[in-house]
């Protein structure tokens, strides 16, 4: 199965609820622009039937050059992490319930 | 030191985030965004329910994990219990979302560099 892309939603806002292509590609370009905004604004996201996207702070670790086994720090830096919510974590259970 | 960022603030809600994008909207009503923003996070839930992927260039890709399947114990009784697998959604930052989240995080550090000295005089009120 081919991924989800940009294309695809703004195609489903165009099907299911008429937006014209222009429309409904900048609905999906706002949509996770105003998510990024937020997070980068220290501010967590909840949306419920999906899941939450946190932010984590972590402090320098060292770290190392894989192929030349140097040691280099890796800087303390801020993450996102996506918790998935029960809704969904119970949907993509059910699936794998099907292929086996 | 991993953890909670300093700061933490109220977190954006579906409700929030269709209003912040309403405001911005001068064609559509700010029910025609209700419903976009719901349908949006609908289709994103059905994908991964139907065992695909998701991937938007700049924010991140989701996918979805195997867990294989495990015994587990009753943790009342000690009885073990067969666990199977399961598939679990997981998420990975894209380069855009990765670099913005992060430099911001540059950018409050460098912010207040006096951060340290005021973390001493703090200790100090505490201790007398």
């Amino acid at each position: 199965m081919t991924a989800l892309t940009k294309a695809d939603l703004a195609e489903r806002l165009f099907e299911e609820l008429g937006l014209n292509k222009r429309e409904a590609k900048e609905m999906v370009e706002m949509f996770f622009e105003e998510i990024r905004r937020a997070l980068e604004d220290n501010m967590p996201v909840k949306l419920s039937g999906f899941g939450n996207f946190d932010l984590r702070d972590k402090s320098e670790r060292p770290g190392r050059n894989p192929k030349t086994g140097e040691e280099i720090p890796i800087t303390a830096r801020r993450v996102v992490t996506f918790r998935p919510g029960q809704k969904l974590k119970q949907r993509v259970e059910a699936y794998a319930g099907t292929k086996s | 030191m991993a953890g909670e960022p300093p700061g933490v603030q109220m977190a954006l809600t579906k409700s929030e985030l269709i209003e912040r994008i309403a405001a911005q909207q001068t064609q559509l009503s700010p029910r025609d965004v209700e419903l976009a923003v719901k349908t949006l996070i609908e289709e994103m839930a059905n994908a991964l329910a139907e065992g695909g992927r998701i991937e938007i260039r700049g924010f991140g890709s989701f996918s979805l994990h195997f867990r294989a399947p495990r015994v587990g114990r009753n943790p009342k009784t000690g009885a073990s219990v067969e666990l199977h697998g399961k598939y679990v959604p997981h998420f990975k930052p894209g380069k855009e979302l990765r670099e913005r989240v992060n430099q911001a995080m540059q950018t409050e550090s460098s912010a207040s560099d006096s951060e340290s000295s005021g973390d001493v005089s703090v200790a100090a009120r505490t201790g007398s």
